[in-house]
């Protein structure tokens, strides 16, 4: 397949993306989480429309992850196992339409079992664990498919409201194929009774994409007594049909 | 199952913020602890990369003007030839340059609340229709209490002919906002050797001169 014009321009970008609907995500301004206060944009984004600039992405190699990087129960493990409960964390990253997003970089961070982040900036009471990092990353399949073992970590207070607690989670940063795909987001446990009053979870504008962001419990991927399992998959940004479009007379219009 | 789902596009999943402890699932060694062999940061270049040298320099600000020390920046941008190095980026006549990825992360600092990107100046891509978009690297924000990652551009102050005709640029209405995509360059000489040119680049989430974002 050729890339050039008849008038030797370089044409659009193969592969846009539908755009980004707004209303699967919290707003920029959530007042109940109030950081979000002073570090929204009062002024209207500027839609563009896909260029290369937004299209592309990095692309990242196997060889460049360690062979523990997804193993949060082992990476940072000193002198025996990190306390708590044992779990393995799996599921899929597709696009909207259901295309496997492969090779994506998949990076996870997380407190320990008791609340507390291996960060120099928390301060919470609740102890460091000496054989828990927190933090682990992976490459998806061809399939689109990921996989980790971890610590269930624990539920902390939080200076917003003064009883304040997240629910339990653990954040994801999602690299796909394209730019306008770059995600972050947070995973959270199924029946968690947290979830109804966390400020920044209901900062999410639906039930169903609430739901979207809590994890089941996956009885069968239980590893046998061992870890329990939770499945949690990831919709990204996908491809949309360029239909009836004359791209190269669109040029006087796109001004 | 797949053919309702390519009738009814699903939802994307929904954006959460990357919270005060980002630092620890992407920039650990900024945490205070090493974890991983191979850290991704905030020198894209390596000996044999080709291009100019720059570092770029800012702070991120609130809407009150306070400087933000626990955010998380990333950058994504062409080579010196101005080609990505992505399989979707077919552009004739420019290589890929398999020393430079053109991507990177950088965490604003905990006491000057600086971050900074040792990179190479970006060539020009062709944009939409042929047009072609001046030198400019794609950036990232995200952190504690900003809900949805925002992007905006990085412009070059010293390509000022190249960026009156870029396609983006002219797409911001209200002139006096575009110059919030110009970083700066400063030439810095110390007393021992000339350094790379710098060029700051201050990130406004909103107030007075909020810096530009785009809905990509």
């Amino acid at each position: 397949m050729t890339h050039t014009t008849p008038l030797g321009r370089a044409p659009q970008p193969d592969a846009e993306y539908m755009m980004r609907d707004t209303t699967s995500h919290p707003s920029a301004l959530a007042p109940a989480y109030k950081t979000s206060v002073l570090r929204s944009p009062r002024l209207a984004l500027i839609s563009l429309q896909n260029s290369l600039s937004e299209v592309t992405a990095p692309v990242f190699d196997a060889r460049e992850l360690g062979a523990l990087d997804n193993d949060l129960i082992l990476n940072a493990a000193k002198d025996g196992m990190p306390i708590g409960e044992r779990i393995v964390v799996h599921g899929y990253v597709h696009d909207q339409i259901g295309r496997p997003v492969k090779n994506a970089l998949v990076e996870v961070w997380q407190c320990n079992a008791s609340g507390r982040y291996r960060h120099k900036k928390d301060q919470y009471i609740g102890a460091l664990d000496p054989n828990f990092g927190g933090c682990g990353r992976m490459l998806t399949d061809e399939n689109g498919y990921y996989a980790y073992r971890t610590i269930r970590p624990g539920p902390y207070p939080w200076r917003n409201r003064v009883n304040d607690w997240r629910p339990a989670h653990i954040h994801y940063a999602i690299s796909g194929d394209g730019w306008v795909q770059r995600l972050i987001t947070q995973m959270y446990f199924e029946g968690d009774p947290l979830i109804p009053d966390c400020p920044i979870l209901q900062s999410v504008p639906s039930e169903e994409q609430v739901r979207g962001l809590i994890a089941l419990q996956d009885r069968s991927h239980f590893v046998q007594l061992d870890s329990r399992a939770y499945r949690f998959d990831i919709v990204l940004r996908g491809h949309r049909a360029t239909l009836f479009e004359n791209r190269v007379q669109a040029q006087g219009a796109a001004k | 199952m797949t053919q309702q789902l390519m009738q009814q596009p699903m939802r994307e999943t929904a954006s959460q913020t990357a919270g005060p402890y980002v630092h620890i699932g992407l920039a650990p060694q900024q945490a205070g602890f090493d974890i991983f062999e191979n850290n991704f940061g905030s020198v894209l270049f390596d000996d044999k990369t080709k291009g100019e040298r720059i570092r770029i320099e800012g702070r991120v600000f609130d809407g009150i003007g306070t400087v933000l020390k626990d955010v998380l920046i990333e950058i994504w941008q062409a080579n010196a030839a101005g080609r990505y190095a992505h399989p979707a980026d077919r552009q004739p006549g420019k290589a890929v340059d398999k020393h430079f990825r053109g991507w990177g992360r950088s965490c604003t600092d905990f006491d000057t609340g600086i971050y900074t990107f040792d990179t190479i100046k970006p060539g020009s891509v062709i944009g939409r229709n042929g047009r072609p978009m001046a030198p400019h690297i794609n950036v990232w924000i995200v952190g504690r209490g900003i809900n949805l990652g925002l992007s905006t551009r990085l412009y070059f102050s010293d390509e000022a002919k190249a960026n009156a005709a870029d396609p983006v640029i002219n797409l911001i209405e209200w002139e006096a906002r575009r110059a919030t995509l110009i970083a700066q360059r400063e030439d810095r000489n110390d007393d021992r050797k000339k350094g790379p040119p710098v060029y700051r680049f201050d990130i406004r989430l909103q107030g007075d001169r909020e810096t530009v974002f785009f809905d990509l």
